[in-house]
């Protein structure tokens, strides 16, 4: 049995019928880990000694009978800005270099009782912020389908974790794409679902009305085992939506007939890859055979989103990151003179660049005189770009397009140029704006045999449609991985 | 003739609420603890954490609200106020910037110039921060949460009020309000109750307002009165001499009596509010304001007009019994228990009042029950215990709330009313005392006070004074 080429249901399903121990599947990951580590540099933590342990623990839990569901056993990593008691989070920066967390976030808690094994935590932009994983404070993530280039970001560590095998799936967490753009460029799949659907209680903020916590993993089929499992009504949250059609794996049904499907036209204008155009215009194609109505209609507004989601997110983060100041956790300066020279040499030397330039862009929009100007108004353009999404969706059941501009760059490409990089962010922002599900799939290879990715995106609460379409599209599309692992 | 001026007064007061939790987390108000004992991640800022509001705070704020003549803000939200500080945990607060809760309300507030209305711009709900202690020993600041997160609403007037009278008054109202609504103890001294004093002079019959100041620590009533006197005359002595009142923050020493600057205007910090994120924005449906207008209590001004009506008992008493709703209740409780009014209003009026003031307490801090009060007064009715012991029940009571018929029992109190042992005791006196017999019998009317005194002496207090005199004048 090829345990580290299973998907996590089979995986969870082989250790129900006793063909494997959760000992073995987590000895087996931890060795893939320990042997691809130096290449990737997936994780920032692994907790070699910790998941051995919890795979016991399950074991005896599931031999008890007292752990049943489908992912019982099945390791698991963590994005590195989710709290986990007792282990090391650092959100890949050098303020939380030393943080360890008193309890853990709602997800992984749902997760644990679920018989869940964790791995580790995985590595990502500092603070979520950045598009390729390149703005950690440990080090770059490198892309397992090429190591020249980036896993894309900001969940890199965890999409690369998936498509490297060195996790059977992980979780991460998306304010602007960054579950979707570092699936599509590691050739695996993702779930942003509707905001409010996972707890955000534990996840340490980005920008709050944005961030949701999603699967990233092998298929579909994973895809909405593990969503059944992370989402939940928190009352710790005030933000958490009681919803009663939490049953995903219920729409893992293999037909699209009459499902409506609108392409935006804006989505495959200029900037978008030909090879990229072409693949997922094909995915399309496919689906129309299986019997979906597909059509292209114009959404309008796309070109407002990067500015709008750059106000926004950035105008959260400056407040959301002001805790980190050197007084209760974290990362202080060694030498200062008073409280103020403290405050600004532990934040100077703690921060990186990327996150420094958006706490002055966020802090900018909010003060005094711009407000107006650049927060109100980009709040007033998030509600139109939600009302543009009603009216699609008056229409379709699911859009459809592409999830980045591209495939995955070089390493090093990106960072030089911040506005190219926030424009990479232009098909998936717009879904967190009007706080929709968003699910990345796999549904080509370019030339270079980097994967692309293929975008659906949902109504609000609508993940079924979405987990529908993907599963029909994935039936037809057949077998997606690296040669290498087959 | 100089320049005649006005002042102008506005405040902004803090009261805090009696919540048993804070107003985002689970975690206890309770004053005092260990440091950091009533903490959590929510209240201490530990990242990943998220405030849930406390429903209570929101029934409270509205509660004061309508008690003021507020409009309440149907779709209200909490917004952050930004500033780096260490007693603030998130280095933000969460506050009411954009939509206060309360908005355009009025008080009625009557002084010896007469009545008059003074305006309140907004009431809003905000979080406690933690506190600073200097460790001068270490010499470091040590933090402590357990205030983190304890909830407050700022009440900010208009600048409607023109002198210190007119301050207490409308202070005085604010704290009666709040306290019958049992939305806070609003205690001064306690800092329950904070009140900033922002100031101004112009002259009499000018249209513009003056530069104002903002006066904090201000710890009492007294301390609020001179605070203003001062500013009042520091900014008139200024304008005199030519000189300009520079918009700052101002400290007041009240020892000193005298204030310093804190901060200018210009030091003044872009606070950066935006509507917190975490926090989903307030619906309150028409039914929920008259579910909070149902449960509104008779507030002070209707209970006078009911005890005028309803209890005989003098003006001045109804005054002062109302003046603390808890009083009030104690009051109202032992006259259901069937006490005669006008008694308990004197056990309220002479004996508690002298014992408070004794102890430097407060008519909050009464402890002892209706209960006990109620069988206190019909011991004294029904002539158990003679009005001297009486008081020396009281006093216990009052100290430890104790079931007054037990102490008596226990205590052998109880007034002898036994004829016959009364007689002896005075025969024995008169035997004794015959240079005070003789000078009853020359006349000296006053003797008899001396003979009952040693009478009741005999009797360790015990016995029914009126019954002792009859004896005597019989005997002698």
């Amino acid at each position: 049995m090829d345990l580290l080429n299973m998907t996590a249901v089979s995986l969870g399903a082989a250790i129900k019928n006793k063909e494997v121990t959760v000992r073995e599947a987590t000895e087996a990951v931890l060795a893939r880990i320990e042997e691809k580590e130096k290449e990737y540099h997936c994780y920032v933590t692994v907790d070699k000694e910790g998941a051995l342990k919890q795979a016991d623990e399950v074991q005896k839990k599931i031999d008890a009978g007292e752990l049943t569901g489908p992912l019982a056993g099945v390791p698991v990593a963590i994005k590195d800005n989710m709290c986990t008691e007792g282990l090391l989070t650092t959100c890949s920066s050098k303020i939380l270099g030393n943080f360890i967390p008193t309890f853990s976030s709602e997800a992984v808690l749902n997760l644990q009782k679920a018989g869940a094994v964790i791995l580790g935590k995985t590595n990502m932009d500092e603070f979520a912020m950045g598009s390729t994983t390149e703005t950690s404070a440990f080090g770059v993530t490198k892309n397992p389908w090429n190591p020249e280039h980036v896993p894309g970001g900001s969940s890199g560590g965890s999409a690369a974790a998936v498509a490297a095998q060195e996790c059977f799936y992980a979780l991460g967490s998306d304010t602007g794409g960054s579950i979707r753009q570092p699936t599509s460029f590691c050739g695996v799949v993702g779930l942003k679902p509707t905001y409010g659907t996972v707890s955000r209680y534990g996840l340490i903020a980005y920008g709050s009305s944005l961030d949701q916590i999603g699967p990233l993993c092998k298929d579909v089929t994973d895809c909405a085992t593990i969503m059944e499992i992370i989402a939940s009504h928190d009352l710790k949250d005030s933000t958490s939506v009681e919803r009663k059609d939490l049953d995903f794996t219920s729409a893992l049904i293999d037909d699209v007939k009459g499902m409506r499907i609108g392409i935006p036209k804006d989505y495959f204008g200029e900037g978008l890859d030909p090879e990229v155009k072409k693949a997922v215009l094909a995915a399309a194609e496919t689906l129309k055979e299986k019997g979906a109505i597909v059509e292209e209609f114009d959404l309008s507004l796309v070109e407002y989103a990067i500015p709008t989601y750059y106000t926004i997110a950035a105008a959260e983060a400056s407040s959301n990151l002001e805790r980190f100041d050197g007084i209760k956790y974290g990362y202080r300066t060694e030498d200062y003179e008073g409280l103020h020279n403290m405050y600004k040499k532990t934040r100077s030397e703690g921060f990186g660049a990327e996150v420094k330039r958006r706490i002055m862009l966020g802090s900018f929009v909010l003060s005094s005189g711009y407000y107006d100007a650049y927060y109100l108004k980009a709040l007033r353009v998030k509600a139109l770009i939600k009302k543009a999404f009603d009216e699609a969706f008056a229409k379709y059941d699911v859009i459809l397009g592409p999830v980045a501009p591209t495939t995955a760059p070089k390493l090093g490409e990106s960072l030089s140029d911040p506005i190219k990089m926030y424009l990479g962010d232009i098909y998936t922002i717009s879904i967190n704006l009007a706080g929709l599900p968003g699910l990345s799939m796999p549904c080509g290879v370019d030339e270079k045999g980097l994967p692309i990715g293929l975008q659906l995106i949902g109504d609000c609460f609508n993940e079924k449609k979405l987990i529908q379409t993907a599963y029909a599209y994935e039936q037809a599309r057949g077998a997606f991985g690296r040669k290498e692992d087959k | 003739m100089g320049k005649q001026y006005e002042t102008v007064i506005g405040l902004e007061v803090h009261v805090e609420l009696a919540t048993k939790t804070k107003i985002f987390c689970g975690c206890s108000t309770a004053f005092g603890g260990e440091p950091n004992t009533h903490t959590c991640p929510v209240c201490t800022g530990m990242p990943g954490s998220l405030p849930v509001l406390n429903k209570q705070v929101l029934e409270y704020a509205v509660a004061v609200g309508l008690a003021t003549n507020c409009t309440i803000t149907q779709y209200c939200k909490f917004d952050r106020k930004n500033y780096f500080y260490p007693d603030n945990p998130q280095n933000y607060q969460i506050s009411q910037l954009y939509l206060p809760i309360c908005r355009n309300g009025k008080v009625e507030i009557e002084t010896e110039a007469g009545k008059k209305f003074v305006g309140i711009h907004e009431i809003h709900m905000e979080e406690d921060a933690g506190k600073l202690i200097h460790d001068e020993w270490e010499d470091c600041s040590l933090v402590d949460y357990n205030r983190s997160g304890v909830p407050l609403i700022e009440i900010v007037s208009e600048p409607d009020m023109r002198s210190a009278e007119e301050v207490i008054a409308y202070l005085e109202k604010l704290r009666m309000t709040i306290q019958y609504l049992g939305a806070s103890d609003c205690k001064l001294q306690e800092g329950s109750m904070r009140a900033d004093v922002n100031l101004s002079v112009r002259e009499v019959g000018a249209e513009q307002f003056g530069t104002r100041t903002e006066m904090k620590n201000l710890n009492s009533f007294k301390a609020i009165a001179r605070a203003i006197e001062g500013e009042r005359e520091r900014q008139i002595d200024l304008l005199e001499s030519g000189e300009k009142v520079i918009q700052e923050t101002r400290r007041w020493d009240d020892n000193q009596g005298e204030s310093y600057a804190m901060r200018s205007k210009e030091d003044a910090q872009d606070y950066r509010y935006f509507p917190d994120p975490d926090l989903v924005p307030i619906v309150l449906d028409d039914e929920f304001l008259e579910e909070i207008r149902r449960r509104q209590p008779e507030f002070r001004e209707e209970k006078m007009v009911r005890y005028k009506e309803e209890f005989d008992i003098p003006e001045y008493d109804i005054e002062i019994i109302t003046g603390s709703k808890h009083m009030a209740d104690i009051f109202e409780a032992t006259v259901a228990l069937g006490s005669q009014p006008k008694k308990v209003s004197n056990w309220l009026m002479v004996e508690t009042l002298r014992l408070l003031k004794e102890n430097n307490m407060d008519s909050e801090d009464i402890r002892f029950s209706p209960e006990n009060l109620a069988k206190l007064i019909k011991m004294t009715d029904a002539k158990e215990i003679n009005s001297s012991v009486a008081k020396e029940v009281f006093e216990v009571m009052f100290d430890q709330d104790v079931d007054p018929e037990k102490y008596v029992e226990e205590k052998g109190l109880k007034t002898v009313n036994d004829e016959g042992a009364l007689r002896k005791t005075v025969e024995e006196v008169i035997a004794a005392n015959p240079k005070s017999v003789e000078d009853y019998h020359n006349g000296k009317e006053k003797a008899i006070g001396f003979l009952v005194g040693q009478t009741m002496k005999a009797m360790k207090g015990k016995a029914d004074p009126g019954m002792v005199n009859q004896l005597l004048k019989e005997l002698l």
